[in-house]
């Protein structure tokens, strides 16, 4: 982490530790809709991390602001001490779905070998690029699945296959948007132990809109409602995410959106 | 069919020899870009291209007569009609907000409309519909060394960024992430379409040519299970085809160009018939 630039509009240093995340004052809109508002916040090397938030409140925009895939309208986003763009392919993201053809005749084998893709990836793949792509999946448990047509996987297996392609990107940090929607709680807590297994010094930002998860899994919370707020997971008690969120919200067990006493979200 | 393999030996007919061998020539850009613009599904992008290339050739027909540019092939008009309006049309699919689907209708449409102004603005009589439709006597031996130069510049393309394009094709944004330039390969593809929409325009038309790129690729996802097979698949078709095509074609004395699409649809359509019935 030597080639981490300090930058000079961030007060990183005073938290102690290497920021990998830095969101400096960053506001977002789509068309005339605040999505995120004045979002300060820090993500360290090695932490787990979980962004919550009702649905439309804004979650996906901040990993994607975080991926430079949309720029701030306000504010300063770092990535690893540089500017999303550059630093985005140190990466590991994988998204909340993928809108694909699933007559895209593609193997597990062959989406996870795209993880070891970069702009210089020029003729064949190399012997060195398949045995990590085998190894990602290989962990994922999935290598018997290899040779598969990515569409006739399950919805869980597909999602396991997007990680492993995120795992083949040698990422220092993983993004995960809502990693296990198509799985129970239970294998989403299995999913992070085993992660942080893989890798101790991972920094694992995961979104999710379930908030029994959160409790269990991870210590450290971003409440995302156009408004960003951190919070360690203990003091995330009911009055605390009502007060956060700035009204009324009913918490639920299962992978429900949480009800709000105002209407009209915006999606993001 | 004897006839003719016997007309592939006759020194007199060297136009049957070169449609054969442009067809050779063709298949393996055609078989290989089909597959990605099956795959990513931009057949429409594909078609306006090669529509809009009547501009170039109707302008390289007008230029050599009028303008006396007698090194304006009409091939060498259709590549550089083809390049502009692939970087025409992917621009816009790449920015428009909205109504895409209208503004490359446009494209399409005007491109062939400057073609037909300059064709009836060329002295002598030019038949728009030999190169709409094809025309195997169209075929002369400077096309095959056109069409053989185009087919290894895509080839050599295809072998350094096959990868990257195949990522783009799948998931773009992740491609993007992973620093590959998604908006610069996404062009680089409906470049490669453009290039081979040009190789066969003289054998099938611009029409036509379509079909050629489209079909053979389609026919093989019906059991591909890899992209690469896919591609081989499609490669080896296409070749069949023309070389069908071209056999049926002249011994039934009829038009080589729809000959060898009509083949190529009716495969298609008995063939996804059967597999819908042994997978269901």
């Amino acid at each position: 982490m030597s080639e981490v630039e300090p930058h000079s509009d961030c007060n990183c240093e005073s938290h102690g530790g290497e920021p990998v995340v830095c969101f400096e004052g960053v506001s977002f809109r789509y068309a005339r809709s605040p999505i995120i508002e004045d979002a300060d916040f820090d993500i360290y090397k090695g932490e787990s991390v979980c962004i919550v938030g009702p649905n439309g409140g804004g979650k996906s925009t901040l990993l994607k602001l975080m991926l430079g895939l949309l720029k701030p309208e306000l504010g300063s986003v770092h990535l690893l001490g540089k500017s999303p763009k550059k630093a985005r392919s140190r990466v590991g993201y994988v998204p909340q779905h993928i809108d694909f053809d699933p007559l895209f005749p593609v193997s597990a084998l062959d989406v996870v070998l795209m993880g070891c893709l970069n702009r210089r990836s020029f003729g064949f793949r190399s012997r060195a690029d398949l045995d990590l792509a085998m190894d990602s999946l290989n962990k994922m448990g999935l290598a018997a699945k290899a040779k598969e047509p990515f569409a006739s996987l399950s919805g869980g297996q597909r999602q396991a296959t997007l990680i492993a392609r995120a795992l083949a990107a040698k990422a220092e940090v993983l993004l995960l948007d809502e990693p296990t929607a198509h799985v129970d709680v239970a294998a989403e807590e299995r999913l992070m132990a085993s992660l942080k297994e893989l890798d101790e010094n991972l920094t694992l930002v995961t979104v999710s809109h379930d908030l029994a998860f959160v409790s269990r899994s991870v210590p450290k919370v971003i409440c995302v409602n156009r408004c960003v707020h951190v919070h360690p997971t203990k003091e995330l008690t009911n009055a605390r995410i009502r007060e956060l969120y700035g009204y009324e919200v009913s918490m639920v067990q299962h992978d429900h959106e949480h009800l709000d006493s105002h209407g009209g979200h915006h999606h993001g | 069919m004897t006839e003719f393999f016997q007309a592939l030996l006759d020194p007199d007919l060297v136009f049957l020899r070169n449609a054969l061998f442009l067809g050779l020539i063709g298949s393996l850009p055609l078989g290989a870009v089909g597959t990605f613009v099956v795959a990513r599904r931009v057949s429409y992008l594909a078609a306006a291209i090669a529509h809009s290339v009547l501009g170039g050739i109707g302008f390289a027909l007008y230029s050599r007569q009028v303008l006396g540019w007698s090194w304006m092939h009409p091939m060498l008009g259709a590549l550089l009609a083809a390049v502009l309006s692939a970087g025409l049309i992917g621009w816009v699919s790449l920015r428009a907000k909205q109504r895409e689907d209208a503004v490359i209708g446009s494209i399409w449409v005007t491109g062939m409309a400057i073609g037909l102004l300059f064709i009836a603005r060329t002295p002598g009589y030019v038949d728009p519909m030999a190169y709409l439709f094809g025309d195997i006597l169209l075929v002369t031996s400077s096309d095959l060394w056109i069409a053989g130069g185009v087919g290894a510049l895509i080839a050599g393309i295809l072998l350094i960024w096959h990868r990257q394009i195949v990522a783009v094709c799948f998931d773009a944004e992740f491609a993007a992430i992973r620093g590959v330039r998604a908006e610069w390969i996404y062009l680089l593809l409906l470049l490669l379409t453009a290039l081979t929409v040009v190789i066969l325009v003289s054998l099938v038309g611009i029409v036509l040519v379509i079909a050629l790129l489209t079909l053979p690729p389609a026919i093989a996802a019906l059991r591909a299970r890899s992209l690469g097979g896919m591609l081989v698949a499609a490669i080896v078709m296409n070749f069949l085809f023309v070389f069908v095509g071209l056999g049926v074609s002249f011994s039934l004395d009829i038009p080589t160009g729809p000959t060898i699409i009509l083949i190529a649809a009716a495969v298609y359509l008995v063939l996804n018939g059967v597999c819908r019935i042994f997978t269901r």
